[in-house]
């Protein structure tokens, strides 16, 4: 083995680390059902979402709060949360990602939330309206955190719902895992590749509306 | 010397520990949740990425372990057997986990390959930090949350500030041992041109010298570099670093006062950052009035953490020895070649440091909210 090889070696062993960064695995889990709401000339104005967290991180969530009634929280009590819930998830733009056939589009901050506690578990609602209001031909939604600290599962029953929208949109959805989005396959080399700030993306839940 | 294994054997040995601990870490784990009511309802793996490849199935291994955390530590609340549940899962998630970088295994191996430690201290490195990591997740937990009662949003952002000071100190610690390391290369460059080599000094001997010196006076090189960087003499193994002195421990006494101090840098660096993990089952076990379960499985986290951490440790000093030994036979360039390594090791934790701290490498940092 010459020093070339040893070099390799080395650099493969750093190489190893790198790819330990990427290695992170979830610590919350939410289950999420969003509506996609529509305005009556057909316009889509936002996202409503409904996010139900595990329950270890909802017993963190709650930690040093007081409820009234012992092991129950009122949606008053539960108010200031649900405020810093809001306007923390600004900073990771709402994990919600608008593409309206293919431009960004923007959300403004949300609006009617709050906070439900039900069966040891939290329920973050939320309304994010759309910066501008689009009626494009496909609009696609993804849900997802980049890296990864989220895990992001739409709800087995009615995960998409289409409010009011015009008749004859379609609407796809892909999981993470279900084999029909375009990147869950995780591999070494998926790792390996570049920065792996878009990481998360593996995990995205894509809603597609394609409208007439 | 006493006898002992070629590098490369405890290598390879090491590396089918690793492989033999997972391998049986699993079969068992299977087979003890099929035994326990508790574990039986595996949860619904949605989340389980289709995972090829190690990686992959390292990451779907630690979620699935982690998933399950707090429904033993629930059933743990009426049934006190789901207690030894827990501590395995435990066990085994930080086993897994420690592939993570928030447990420092880049900023050990590295440390340890700049500074030719020794695996025995590698070994030694890993389990402190791990303990001290155990340590600090439960402080925080006990103090904000079991005695001040804080909310969870105080802990977030006093999490996010450890997790932060962290990367700082793993980007110094770097910036240390790049200085340290970067003179010793360059006077490694500067000797090596002037006089190639000394012909006729037994390869083995430098090895020998290299154990028993360096490895215990390593760290008080800079007070006395001076006196030896013009030493031209073809010292080429660089004995700048063994200043002389017999004092302090040798390479085994681990727990002598000066190994301790020695490594109580990397410790620190390493321990100072809780894993998230850790502390959301802690504030989850107080939840349930079990802050004492919690407890147990953070230290049983840490320990299988350390396993990990230590194997690589091994692997990666037995890496080292094995580039050392090789290059031994170059006479001349081999030393200035495993100054070069070791500046490499040293540059790697800077670099891991800095990118950690500028958000280039994304780890698992604390998302508050």
């Amino acid at each position: 083995m010459g020093m070339r090889a040893l070099f390799g070696l080395l650099l493969a062993a750093a190489m190893t680390f790198a790819a330990g960064a990427a290695s992170a695995h979830p610590h919350v889990w939410i289950t999420a059902t969003s509506e996609l709401l529509y305005a009556a000339d057909g316009s889509i104005t936002g996202v409503r979402h409904a996010w139900t967290f595990d329950d270890m991180f909802s017993a963190y969530a709650v930690q040093g709060l007081e409820g009234k009634t012992k092991g129950a929280y009122t949606r008053e009590e539960l108010g200031p949360l649900a405020q810093t819930n809001v306007e923390s998830l600004k900073e990771y733009a709402y994990f919600t990602f608008a593409r309206a056939d293919g431009k960004k589009e923007r959300f403004n901050e949300p609006v009617d939330y709050f906070l439900d506690y039900k069966d040891t578990v939290l329920t973050l609602h939320f309304t994010l309206p759309l910066k501008n209001p689009v009626k494009p031909k496909q609009l696609v939604l993804e849900v997802f955190d980049r890296s990864f600290f989220i895990d992001f599962q739409m709800a087995k029953d009615n995960p998409v719902k289409l409010v009011g929208a015009p008749a004859g949109c379609q609407m796809k959805l892909d999981r993470p895992n279900d084999g029909t989005a375009t990147a869950q396959k995780l591999n070494e080399q998926t790792f390996m590749d570049g920065p792996n700030a878009n990481f998360g993306m593996m995990f995205a839940n894509k809603i597609t509306v394609d409208c007439p | 010397m006493k006898p002992k294994l070629s590098p490369l054997a405890r290598g390879l040995l090491a590396c089918a520990v690793v492989v033999a601990v997972l391998g049986v870490a699993d079969a068992a784990l299977h087979e003890l949740l099929a035994q326990n009511p508790f574990g039986a309802p595996r949860p619904a793996q949605a989340a389980e990425p289709e995972a090829s490849g190690l990686i992959g199935w390292l990451l779907a291994k630690q979620s699935e372990f982690y998933r399950q955390m707090s429904s033993t530590i629930r059933a743990a609340k009426t049934d006190g057997s789901a207690v030894w549940t827990l501590l395995f899962i435990s066990f085994a998630y930080g086993i897994f986990h420690a592939a993570g970088p928030g447990h420092g295994k880049a900023v050990i191996a590295s440390y340890l390959v700049a500074n030719r430690e020794t695996a025995r201290r590698g070994i030694a490195l890993s389990f402190a930090s791990a303990l001290m990591q155990s340590l600090v997740a439960i402080l925080i937990v006990g103090i904000s949350a079991w005695v001040l009662n804080a909310t969870a949003k105080t802990m977030c952002k006093a999490e996010g500030a450890i997790e932060i000071a962290s990367y700082a100190l793993i980007a110094l610690f770097g910036l240390r041992l790049v200085w340290v390391k970067g003179r010793t290369f360059i006077r490694a460059l500067q000797s090596a041109q002037p006089v190639p080599a000394i012909a006729g000094v037994p390869h083995d001997h430098h090895d020998h010298g290299h154990h028993h010196h360096h490895d215990a006076h390593h760290h008080h090189d800079h007070d006395h570099d001076h006196a030896h960087s013009h030493h031209h003499h073809g010292d080429h193994h660089v004995h700048d670093e063994h200043c002389g002195h017999s004092h302090g421990p040798t390479p085994s006494e681990l727990a002598g006062p000066g190994g301790w101090r020695r490594g109580f840098g990397a410790i620190l660096t390493v321990g100072i950052r809780p894993c998230s993990g850790a502390i959301l089952v802690l504030v989850f076990a107080l939840a349930q009035g079990l802050f004492w379960a919690g407890i147990a499985a953070t230290f049983l986290m840490g320990l299988g953490t350390a396993i990990t951490v230590a194997a690589i440790a091994v692997v990666a000093v037995s890496a080292k020895d094995i580039a050392a030994r090789l290059s031994a036979g170059r006479d001349g360039g081999g030393a200035l070649f495993m100054r070069g390594i070791e500046f490499g090791a040293a540059a790697l934790v800077l670099l891991f440091g800095a990118g950690l701290l500028f958000g280039y490498i994304a780890a698992e940092r604390t998302t508050c909210f």
